[in-house]
């Protein structure tokens, strides 16, 4: 296998927008799904189904409205450039806030499966036993939660590795900044080099049927335990 | 003998006729940069034979590899004179259908009426964050960019804040949402009726970058399809030609 340097400049901007991409949806991704999970509020509903658009949301669609907002008429692109932050469109910062948008579902779903299905025998448990709230969460939620924390972790990263329609519009093919796998093998294709094409798409073949393997037999592992 | 000749004839007028009454349907490939007057080109067409065309624009190289690989186009506008007669070399094409419809002006622009000088030394300048260029290796609007900053000797200098649409078209969207503040575009993209439509251009020289021809060129499988062959017709009509023209092609 001979990967060019800018493939293998793809690969590794890839593996840092996917991990960084991952590491916000754990921070920001379980406790939203905590509260989807248990919250009365008449506003989860409506929030869960926000969540849950990108995906059935064309990837242009995303690209569209952040490269928009996220501009330098945008909204958010004032209010980043009031700050000092200048404006995240083409940029580092840009593409991995856009994956957090991208692959958010695929967070916050498997996590609030897992807590709706742990049901509130273990919280009034741990709550007779004078828990707080927060170590509740923290000691007996998250580690019952494990396998769906599992499949949200591996599929944030897996889906945001995959990611090609949202970088080509918010992320605009800059190598070493913006420039993915996906766009990487886009601009292959394009420039009839198929050699080049083939040898990254197979290694993101192999990539994904790996991660889906690994998650199966976890998942079968689990199952075994439990039973 | 006659009698046959005259059945030739009649099946000859019959044809003619269908013709006129089933107006035919042509699958073209558009570089970007033409995105606009094609469809100029298609209403034309339209009302003066009834024929109407679908138009999938892209950047040349990128419709290039989908004709290739069994796209179902009849015509291919490119931005170059590369792509045609690599397809007719590669057997796609009909043998001498191959002809220049336009000549190209790249210019830099910006959606910013106060952004880009007369003379482009905007360039030079560090009032800007992003230059938006297509990409070189599938669009000819992009490889002209590079050969002006090269000779320029400016490469060194705007590389960092080069920013590339896969077509010229994308890239002309980067500047005009403001996310690149200038970009090479085509001049064909910021005119309408010979005038800037907005914003702020400076007109490349053309001692700057070879000139870039666009050739049009008949798929081998539209040898048959009327409205293909009446689209190639048309755009060698004088009165396309100075359409095109309005568009700030040469011809």
């Amino acid at each position: 296998m001979l990967l060019t340097p800018s493939d293998l400049q793809a690969i590794g901007l890839t593996l840092q927008v996917a991990s960084l991409t991952t590491l916000i949806l754990l921070l920001v991704g379980v406790p939203l799904a905590w509260w989807l999970a248990r919250s009365p509020s008449a506003w989860s509903r409506p929030i869960g189904a926000l969540v849950s658009m990108p995906l059935v949301l064309p990837p242009s669609v995303l690209g569209f409205y952040l490269l928009v907002l996220m501009g330098p008429h945008g909204p958010v692109g004032q209010w980043t450039q009031a700050l000092g932050l200048g404006v995240l469109t083409f940029s580092f910062p840009g593409l991995v806030i856009a994956s957090v948008f991208y692959s958010l579902p695929f967070m916050v779903q498997p996590v609030q499966n897992a807590m709706q299905s742990l049901g509130d025998r273990p919280l009034e448990a741990a709550a007779s036993l004078r828990a707080s709230p927060l170590d509740t969460f923290l000691t007996v939620v998250l580690p019952l939660c494990k396998p769906g924390l599992v499949t949200g972790v591996i599929m944030s990263f897996a889906h945001t590795v995959g990611e090609f329609g949202v970088v080509l519009m918010v992320g605009g093919n800059i190598p070493g900044v913006t420039r993915v796998i996906s766009v990487q093998i886009f601009d292959h294709v394009e420039a009839l080099e198929y050699g080049d094409a083939h040898r990254l798409a197979a290694i993101m073949l192999g990539f994904s049927f790996v991660v889906l393997l690994t998650l199966q037999l976890y998942n079968r592992r689990q199952r075994v335990r439990q039973a | 003998m006659f009698a046959r000749s005259f059945l030739r004839w009649q099946l000859l007028a019959l044809a003619a006729m269908a013709g006129s009454l089933h107006a035919a349907e042509a699958n073209v490939a558009v570089a970007a940069n033409f995105a606009d007057p094609i469809k100029a080109v298609a209403s034309v067409l339209q009302k003066t034979t009834g024929h109407t065309l679908k138009i999938t624009v892209g950047a040349t190289g990128g419709l290039y590899a989908q004709i290739k690989n069994g796209a179902p186009f009849d015509v291919m506008l490119a931005a170059d004179t590369k792509t045609p007669a690599q397809l007719e070399t590669d057997g796609l094409a009909q043998p001498h259908s191959r002809f220049t419809y336009a000549t190209g002006k790249l210019v830099l622009w910006s959606a910013d009426a106060a952004k880009v000088d007369a003379q482009g030394s905007v360039l030079k300048g560090e009032d800007f964050r992003k230059l938006a260029i297509a990409n070189p290796k599938t669009a000819p609007y992009g490889a002209a960019a590079v050969e002006v900053m090269n000779k320029l000797g400016l490469s060194a200098a705007l590389t960092p804040k080069l920013v590339q649409g896969e077509s010229i078209g994308q890239t002309y969207n980067f500047a005009h949402t403001g996310n690149a503040e200038i970009a090479f575009v085509a001049m064909s993209q910021v005119l309408n009726e010979g005038r800037l439509k907005n914003g702020s251009m400076w007109v490349v020289p053309q001692n700057l970058y070879a000139p870039i021809q666009q050739d049009a060129v008949l798929l081998k499988r539209a040898a048959d399809n009327e409205a293909a062959v009446a689209l190639m017709k048309l755009l060698k009509s004088d009165n396309i030609k100075t359409l095109i023209r309005s568009y700030g092609y040469s011809i």
